[in-house]
């Protein structure tokens, strides 16, 4: 196949050093932001294609996030790639130890669809940064982002260490039977579980970006903070790409009491934000194609699910829109609250006691992030100490994402391995321990033929104990003897 | 000891679910009573390991029992710092908030150990899994039976068995043990069964360490303090049980007119450790079991090999000792050469330019460890930059490991993740950012309806741009 082609080509280029030098790799990033800049309108354009992405959402969430991270990235990489040195002990003198960073080699990035530049590219900045050779392998269920990707990084960027691979599972497959040197994949569980035994084969370190239900926890609030908590939760739940997000929001979870004016206000701002008509619902995303439009509809067939529907639930299935709809105590044993629901509906669980969240929540597998809007301190304490998340956001939803400072990365059901600003160049890089000795200032006692003084001498310059250890050097301290026990 | 493996990790999560072992007190309870493990039960050890693997009382403290000691220690006293969230910057960009990353303990863990440094290998990742708060289970090695039976019935007599469990056995119980499901699985071993763990893993999603080993290289150049080298060598590789050691020197390459110098060297050194009869050192460790024994014998009868054995060659069958044995030029193709040793043999690779042992070595997987003792900086600084290891050490073997503030852990076929000191306690621990947001400082750009203006807004967000925020801002 001529793409495995490539690959040796790249593993060649890795080898010869090529990409090592922080020149090549300043270079890529610079040529990546051009890419970017130069192609703009066309991004812009099939993110429209794919997702019927607006503009304003597709700069928001893809172009000026990747940007931003080949920005940073550029601004960092010679902090990164600065060895860190190691304090020694005493003991070890003359030494001198440092980590040093180095690229893993030649390495596989698996796209998603949903957000099809930044959770292609942002990673390609990370592998560049460490200086890897690169496959990219983006979601053919976005077909006209993969292929403009596919089109512009060979003009833009070294076609002898970053090649684009397109196509579908029959391609990943053969992508997987290959040896890579680290896999970076976004996408569901399910997957995310071939890919791992895929790469156990080869001894391949992974990281998945997975998903999950992710929860608002929504404690009482003042009018005025409800008015920018609505807000958030609206913008978060069906901005970013109608709800067909990984850290998007699944489920609400609120007190019994406060439903009610939850729920007017939430439908308030749906309609000023998206408008209320399924045929011309303007600034959301479509679903992004028949399978999943269906896969969405079928969670709320259910008849009790169906009667939980509190607002919306139009669908328009020629243009795969599916209004924003709120539904209100759906069965929790029902797919809708057992699957990751991947799409623009809203469960509303509500509680007796908002403390009760951590309880619903720890019967859950971990989410990869936890989104919660609350002034009580206490309670922030909880979730923090006693649920388990990707991340914890108080009082905003999403934004953490576009935190350069902050790692992102999932646990358990969510995902394992991390990424975004310094953690994208340590995912794709190893850290090698290098101690330097020199010839001076042997120890005797490390070598054998073994006896009691060596024992003496190494049992206290293991407790850091110079004064001893210069007794005994002197013979002013008495040996140890084997029979003594403690 | 039949410890029922379903039954065992159902009850670490009960216990893990009610918040006990996340608590400072009952990691820094659980640190102390392994101290006092290492501490009281030091004779009771050095005789497990006697009779396991003929380990001198010298190497099974220095080895074992002091590097026990010592990252207890470390643990206890860092403890409360690495506990503590890290503060991090926050930009422009989510303008007014804060943010800190938190460590928090996977859950419920597995560590599967090896035979080799059966208390050190076994206790260190516990350490480190009791150091983040996790509830533990520690399957040491049958194969080292003496200390793992001695492992097990001390962690009984001290830990809190609620939480930190010993389930003994062999391969059976192993594969009962990664049919659970597991927050973290910490594997000491080699790459084949390296494989089976991270299968398995990936049935439940579950993140893996894997410590492996490989053929780790050491160069020797000819510019260097030769008697120095050879006796780091000789402890590294002889005096680290016998070569069985994942980071111990696995071949030498220097040049063919150095060779016999080294070998020379090597000679005499080796006797004034070991002496004239090395077979019956007592301070050199055996073979484990006749298992190894025949495949250590194997490696050196093949008739290509046998012929080369310039130091050394002798074996005592029944005591399971085999005498330091060096092989000058052991052809490529060999057993030797192509399989890791773990064991008291040595083979030396000659090569015309001292050069060209880094692309040897860059021709094979990657291993462990790598090793260079020269005084050529340009060289020094070639090797390091190039030849991709675990860790590397310069002019010096295997000591690398006792320094607390380098990562241990290998890359490519020498396995993923690392530990050792602070590097211990994140192995085990979920690094969860946590971002705290106000309610000002509110975008309407974030918001739709989407305009022109908005995106003009975002840009300049996005970018940092303050000046174009405020012309933003002011319809500019």
């Amino acid at each position: 196949m001529e793409d495995f082609h490539g690959l040796i080509g790249l593993r060649r280029a890795f080898r010869a050093g090529k990409t090592r030098g922080i020149e090549w790799r300043m270079c890529q990033l610079r040529a990546l932001l051009k890419l970017v800049s130069e192609n703009e309108a066309r991004f812009f354009e099939a993110l429209e294609q794919d997702l019927g992405k607006h503009p304003v959402e597709a700069y928001r969430d893809e172009i000026g996030v990747l940007k931003k991270s080949a920005d940073h990235a550029l601004l960092n990489i010679k902090k990164w790639m600065a060895p860190k040195k190691g304090h020694l002990p005493l003991l070890l003198f003359p030494s001198r130890a440092e980590v040093l960073p180095e690229p893993l080699g030649t390495v596989l990035i698996f796209g998603s669809w949903n957000f099809p530049i930044s959770l292609t590219l942002d990673p390609l900045v990370g592998a560049i940064s460490a200086g890897n050779t690169v496959v990219v392998k983006p979601s053919e269920l976005a077909p006209a982002c993969s292929s403009l990707i596919c089109q512009t990084i060979p003009l833009y960027l070294d076609r002898e260490a970053i090649r684009v691979v397109e196509g579908g599972s029959d391609v990943a497959d053969k992508l997987l039977q290959q040896q890579w040197d680290k896999i970076f994949f976004t996408g569901s569980p399910r997957v995310g579980r071939i890919i791992m035994t895929a790469a156990a084969k080869h001894l391949t370190p992974v990281t998945l970006e997975l998903g999950g239900k992710c929860p608002v926890i929504l404690d009482s609030f003042s009018e005025s903070d409800l008015k920018v908590v609505v807000k958030r939760i609206v913008g978060g739940k069906w901005g970013p790409c109608a709800g067909q997000a990984c850290i998007g929001i699944d489920y609400l979870l609120v007190q019994k009491k406060l439903a009610s004016h939850l729920i007017e206000s939430l439908k308030a701002c749906i309609k000023k934000f998206y408008g209320d008509d399924v045929k011309s619902l303007q600034s959301i995303c479509r679903i992004v194609n028949k399978n999943h439009f269906d896969r969405v509809c079928s969670l709320l067939e259910e008849p009790s699910v169906g009667a939980s529907v509190i607002y919306g639930g139009s669908l328009d299935r020629e243009n795969l829109m599916i209004e924003p709809t709120v539904l209100l105590d759906p069965p929790v044993d029902a797919p809708i609250m057992t699957d990751e629901i991947f799409g623009p509906l809203l469960p509303i669980i509500t509680l007796d006691k908002i403390e009760d969240s951590i309880d619903f929540i720890n019967a859950r597998p971990k989410p990869l992030a936890i989104y919660a809007f609350t002034h009580n301190n206490k309670l922030k304490d909880q979730i923090l100490q006693e649920t388990s998340s990707g991340s914890v956001t108080f009082n905003d939803t999403m934004i953490q994402f576009i935190c350069d400072s902050l790692p992102f990365g999932g646990v358990g059901q969510s995902g394992f391995g991390r990424y975004h600003g310094k953690y994208s160049f340590d995912t794709f890089s190893h850290e090698k321990a290098v101690l330097h000795r020199s010839f001076y200032l042997e120890l005797e006692p490390r070598y054998p033929p073994w006896n009691d003084f060596k024992l003496e001498f190494i049992r206290l310059a293991y407790n850091f104990e110079y004064v001893g250890l210069l007794l005994l050097l002197l013979g002013l301290r008495r040996r140890y003897t084997s029979s003594r026990s403690h | 000891m039949a410890v029922c493996v379903e039954t065992a990790a159902a009850e670490l999560r009960d216990v893990y679910s009610s918040g006990k072992t996340r608590t400072c007190e009952w990691r820094v309870s659980q640190l102390k009573a392994m101290l006092k493990i290492a501490i009281h039960h030091e004779k009771e050890i050095i005789e497990a390991l006697n009779s396991d693997l003929g380990k001198h009382e010298h190497e099974a403290f220095l080895h074992e029992i002091a590097a026990v000691r010592s990252a207890c220690r470390m643990a206890l006293k860092q403890l409360h710092r690495w506990m503590k969230p890290e503060k991090v910057k926050t930009s422009m960009t989510t303008f007014p908030s804060s943010a800190e990353i938190v460590s928090e303990p996977y859950g419920v863990v597995l560590v599967i150990s090896t035979w080799n440094y059966p208390i050190l290998l076994s206790l260190e990742p516990v350490i480190a899994a009791i150091s983040a708060g996790n509830a533990v289970v520690l399957k040491p090695s049958e194969v080292a039976a003496a200390t793992s039976s001695t492992m097990s019935k001390l962690l009984g007599q001290y830990m809190d068995v609620s939480a930190v469990k010993v389930v003994e056995g062999g391969i059976q119980e192993t594969s009962a043990l990664l049919e659970q499901k597991w927050d973290k699985i910490f594997y000491t071993g080699n790459s084949k069964v390296g494989r089976v763990v991270l299968t398995a893993a990936a049935k439940h999603l579950t993140p893996v360490i894997l410590e492996l080993g490989g053929k780790c290289p050491a160069i020797v150049d000819s510019d260097i303090n030769l008697t120095v080298a050879v006796r780091r060598i000789i402890s590294g590789k002889w005096g680290c049980n016998s070569g069985q050691t994942c980071v111990s020197p696995d071949y030498i390459i220097t040049t063919k007119d150095y060779a016999s110098q080294l070998v020379d060297a090597l000679s005499s050194e080796l006797e004034r450790f070991y002496g004239k009869d090395p077979v019956n050192s007592k301070d050199m460790s055996k073979i484990i079991n006749s298992r190894h024994f025949e495949r250590l014998s194997k490696l050196l009868d093949e008739d290509k090999v046998s012929g080369k054995i310039v130091i050394g060659g002798q074996w005592d069958k029944a005591n399971l000792k085999i005498a330091p044995t060096v092989i000058l030029d052991a052809p490529e193709d060999s057993l030797i050469m192509n399989e890791e040793i773990f064991g008291p043999l040595l083979p030396i690779i000659t090569v015309n330019n001292i050069k060209d042992g880094i692309n040897l070595i860059t021709s094979k997987e990657k291993p462990l460890a790598a090793y260079i003792f020269t005084n050529d900086k340009k060289l020094k600084e070639e090797f390091v930059q190039r030849v991709s290891a675990g860790g590397i050490g310069v002019n010096e073997v295997t000591l690398h490991l006792a320094e607390d503030t380098l990562p241990f852990g290998g890359v490519g076929e020498s396995g993923m993740g690392s530990y050792h000191g602070k590097f211990s306690f994140d192995a085990f621990s979920h690094k969860k950012p946590v971002l705290y947001r106000g309610f000002n400082g509110e975008i309407s750009a974030r918001y739709p309806p989407y305009s022109p203006r908005k995106l003009k807004f975002l840009k300049a967000v996005l970018s940092g741009d303050i000046i174009g925020i405020i012309r933003a801002l002011l319809g500019w």
